[in-house]
């Protein structure tokens, strides 16, 4: 009965040699491998010719040798993986060590059940060969699971991939609008700077008047305090110089004026600062209102209307970016002329424009921080109900091609809400009136 | 003679005045000044049979020049001199000098005011 312990160790080496025919360990034990499967045969031979008549010491060698086999395979951590297969075989182990020692010690009793111990010794190797099916199946399944897994990993990956390169072909155009938007924000900039230069041009051409003017008046009145005092008329020269000292009073005072313009005008042209400054938004309200309309004006001649101030005399200083909020009225201002100037194309002479620009700061709410509130009404074409909540969108603009970027609004929103913590809102009646009012946080 | 100059800008008066010191202290010259359309309506109104000439800027708030210059044709033709209006603008364009002849002015002045033309000028006038 012995050569099923050879066959199940003769499996056991077939089965390492067919497990690791194609893995990394393969060579480290195919010395081994190659010697197990010509030994086993030898020994079976050896075993058979001349242990023939010694069935007991035959039984337990040949279960001894399985088990040392077993044992050694078991400790070895290369095959780890096997241990369920290992474990099929110890029932084979037992059975011929109980076969071989109930042979030695009471041979009568086991001749007499014989029968029952080859049963054992067969259902022993059923049991193994059994199990090298079952697990060849499962190790089937595994191996197309295996394979599965890394078809789908390869799929992943390359998917990953895909994604990674969409996302930074993304982050690129992202990069891209960002510089586009920063571009736009400059050409806007740069378009209303355009609008203000002949407002600009006439706001400066006043003060520079005055300038020469009063310095030519000035030297005629030198000549004529000299004559004067060659007269002897000291009180008339007193005069006379009284006259002059105002004069060149006036011409500082209009230099300055003018030198406070260009400024103002290279204070908005230059790219974003955000430096947030106490300011006189009274002086911003003014200085841009007389801008803008002379911008208009310089467009349109035949084009007059009535502006109104209403500037609270004892307003705090605001901290806020002066020259961002400058272009927040800026283009209000616009705005409220082009929409008064439409009007007044279509109704003509008996229509009355009128822009009213007002500043206060009411006492705040309990809790509440205190605002600042600047309100820019004009009696114009006013904003009709449907396109109310498109006009802070970018883009959007209500003016012929060219004329109009449509970032006016959409970036007057940005400065007043993002940029300061404001509020800017719109009132309006189509045909009537618009009035929009911003509210700045005074610190 | 006595002359209205109509100008938003407040500085304009000193000028005037200064530029005129002369004329003024020889009695040859009187200036009276608006300093908006209304603000020179209301002045004509009051006294306009003494004011022989007057001067005003176009480009104003409010009442232009040109609004101001179509008032006094329509409003002061009696009696008998209509004053004389000269307009003077920063814009020396043609479209306002085309517009204040259309609209009566007599003559059209440019900014910055040459005062010795408009000496030479105030004295064709006054003779």
């Amino acid at each position: 009965m012995n050569v099923f312990y050879f066959l199940a160790a003769f499996l056991l080496v077939r089965r390492l040699v067919k497990r690791y025919k194609f893995t990394s360990l393969f060579p480290k034990w195919q010395g081994m491998f190659k010697t197990a499967t010509w030994i086993l045969p030898v020994v079976y031979v050896a075993n058979a010719i001349w242990l023939d008549n010694y069935e007991a010491f035959s039984d337990i060698l040949g279960a001894g040798m399985l088990f040392g086999m077993l044992w050694y395979i078991d400790n070895e951590p290369d095959f780890v993986t096997q241990k369920p297969y290992l474990q099929a075989n110890y029932p084979l182990v037992a059975v011929g060590v109980i076969n071989g020692l109930t042979l030695f010690i009471a041979e009568s009793f086991h001749d007499k059940h014989e029968n029952y111990f080859q049963f054992a010794t067969l259902a022993a190797f059923v049991w193994i060969f059994g199990k090298w099916a079952t697990s060849n199946k499962q190790d089937e399944a595994l191996r197309i699971a295996a394979e599965r897994k890394a078809e789908l990993e390869a799929l992943v990956n390359a998917r990953t991939a895909e994604l990674v390169k969409q996302k930074e072909n993304l982050q690129d155009i992202v990069e891209e609008l960002k510089a586009t938007q920063d571009q736009l924000i400059q050409s806007e900039k740069m378009a209303s700077l355009g609008e203000l230069t002949a407002g600009i041009a006439h706001e400066i051409q006043n003060p520079l008047n005055f300038v020469n003017n009063f310095s030519e008046v000035s030297m005629e009145l030198i000549d004529e305090m000299a004559e004067e005092l060659e007269k002897g008329d000291k009180d008339e020269a007193m005069a006379i110089a009284a006259d002059i000292k105002q004069n060149l009073e006036k011409i500082r005072h209009h230099g300055q004026r003018a030198d406070g313009i260009v400024k103002g005008m290279l204070q908005h042209s230059r790219a974003s600062s955000t430096t947030k400054e106490p300011t006189d938004i009274n002086k911003l309200a003014d200085e841009y209102l007389r801008l803008s309309y002379h911008g208009l004006r310089a467009k349109d001649k035949s084009f007059n209307a009535h502006l109104e101030t209403h500037l609270a005399p004892d307003l705090p200083m605001a901290n806020l970016v002066p020259q961002d909020v400058g272009r927040v009225l800026l283009n209000l201002f616009n705005n409220a002329f082009y929409a008064v100037q439409q009007k007044h194309k279509a109704l003509g002479g008996d229509f009355k424009p009128t822009v009213e620009v007002s500043t206060s700061a009411p006492p705040p709410a309990k809790g509440a921080a205190p605002m600042l509130v600047i309100t820019v009404k004009d009696n114009g074409t006013g904003i009709p109900d449907d396109i109310k909540e498109k006009i802070m969108q970018p883009f959007f603009t209500t003016k012929p091609t060219g004329e109009g970027t449509g970032l006016g609004l959409s970036l007057s929103y940005d400065i007043v809400v993002k940029a300061h913590g404001g509020k800017l809102d719109i009132e309006s009646k189509e045909g009537e009136y618009t009035i929009f009012t911003i509210r700045l946080p005074l610190k | 003679m006595k002359i209205l100059v109509v100008d938003d800008e407040a500085d304009v008066q000193p000028l005037f005045i200064q530029r005129f010191r002369k004329e003024i202290k020889n009695n040859e010259i009187e200036f009276t000044f608006a300093q908006s359309g209304e603000e020179a309506l209301n002045v004509l109104h009051e006294a306009h049979s003494e004011i022989v000439l007057i001067l005003s800027d176009i480009n104003m708030p409010g009442m232009s020049g040109l609004e101001l210059l179509t008032h006094i044709r329509h409003d002061f033709h009696n009696p008998p001199p209509p004053p004389v209006v000269m307009m003077i603008t920063a814009y020396g364009d043609e479209e306002n000098h085309r517009q204040a002849m259309e609209n009566g002015a007599d003559d059209f002045l440019t900014k910055p005011l040459d005062f010795s033309l408009l000496k030479e000028k105030l004295k064709t006038f006054g003779e």
